[in-house]
């Protein structure tokens, strides 16, 4: 039964961080490719980090819920390093595909 | 918006609890000597380190704060799923944009925290924050302040603006009472 | 079976790394490959948890956490240097 669930949360979590490099290769300009590695990837490795948890709590000697840490750590610092990133695209003006809209929102930056 | 803690040797009672799980967490054990020593850290490394700091907005409402981090974790896990349908459906449908939220927030924290959740939820990238300045305190006279954000596929701008200050930037407000 | 799901999830995070590993070599702007970069070190942490759970040992925990830090700091770091030309202004 054990075994079931952590089957099931590694392929959720091996799935949703293949999503997140398929967007990462598909998508044809850099703000579009942002959003699979900030969104889809947090949530796989946090599916795979409880997966891991369940197993390690099972098979070895008392309850291991340290991996929560670096779910809480990439759920933290993912969004940051995201806007870190869009933040330098945006500064060295990188072209976004034509059907963008509202690019006129965009103010430039000293 | 309340800047001073209640009690002068607890600066930061939610950095505090947050330290004190870290540790426990860290050691994975709730062991009678691990959480003497996470009391004493958690304690003292905010004292040791408040006079780096600046001051920053308390939570004023945990209970409002622990649904509003429950409903985000919730709305987390449902775009994500939406983002993954529209990363494998056909990319020429995508239709992206720049939409700038007019913000009510002024202090910097709760507009982190707001930038944060949008980043993390539907199919939304916080950009950017107009008028830049460095610190957004100072200023006497409050400017509006703008969100520039990037959608990975808009449909109604007006909708997701509505969504995104009625979902997450209303209970901020209330959190933060600002 | 949670042997053979284990290698599925193995050849599912080696595929998305060398999807990633492809944006590095040809992603046309630096922003780019920094992105790949940053994807990278995720999956690697990914790849290092899996690996403890086919070896059947939590030792592997600390590395992950420590790869995680750095990746983070380092990913901010050559954002920084982008943007003001500098790290520590």
């Amino acid at each position: 039964m054990i075994e079931w669930i952590i089957s099931i949360l590694l392929l959720i979590g091996g799935s949703f961080v293949l999503v997140g490099s398929i967007g990462l290769v598909k998508m044809p300009d850099f703000f579009m490719r942002l959003h699979g590695p900030t969104k889809a990837t947090t949530l796989g490795m946090a599916s795979l980090l409880t997966a891991a948890m369940v197993f390690f709590s099972t098979t070895q000697a008392g309850l291991s819920v340290k991996e929560i840490l670096i779910s809480l750590f990439l759920l933290l610092t993912a969004p940051i390093s995201g806007y870190m990133m869009i933040k330098s695209a945006i500064h060295h003006k990188l072209d976004s595909i034509e059907r963008t809209k509202g690019k006129d929102n965009i103010e430039d930056d000293c | 918006m309340r800047l001073e803690a209640r009690f002068t040797w607890l600066p930061t009672p939610v950095l505090s609890l947050l330290l004190f799980i870290v540790w426990l967490l860290l050691n994975n054990s709730v062991s009678a000597g691990h959480i003497v020593l996470a009391v004493i850290l958690a304690i003292v490394i905010p004292l040791v380190v408040s006079p780096f700091r600046t001051k920053q907005p308390l939570i004023i409402k945990p209970g409002l704060a622990l649904r509003h981090l429950l409903l985000v974790l919730y709305d987390i896990v449902t775009a994500n799923v939406q983002v993954a349908i529209l990363i494998l459906g056909p990319t020429r449908k995508l239709t992206p944009g720049f939409v700038k939220v007019p913000l009510d927030l002024t202090h910097s924290t709760p507009i982190t925290i707001l930038a944060s959740t949008v980043s993390l939820t539907p199919g939304t990238v916080s950009a950017e924050i107009y008028p830049w300045s460095e610190n957004l305190i100072e200023g006497a006279e409050p400017e509006q302040v703008y969100l520039l954000i990037h959608v990975l596929n808009l449909t109604d701008e007006q909708a997701l603006i509505k969504t995104i200050k009625q979902r997450y930037e209303a209970p901020l407000k209330e959190i933060f009472k600002c | 079976m949670l042997e053979n799901v284990i290698l599925i999830v193995f050849a599912m995070i080696g595929v998305s790394l060398l999807l990633n590993l492809w944006r590095l070599l040809i992603g046309p702007s630096v922003p780019d490959r920094i992105l790949a970069l940053d994807t990278m070190y995720i999956n690697t942490i990914a790849l290092i948890i899996l690996y403890g759970m086919s070896m059947g040992t939590a030792l592997y925990f600390e590395a992950a956490l420590l790869i995680a830090m750095l990746g983070f700091v380092s990913t901010v770091a050559v954002c920084k240097y982008l943007l003001r030309g500098d790290i520590i202004e």
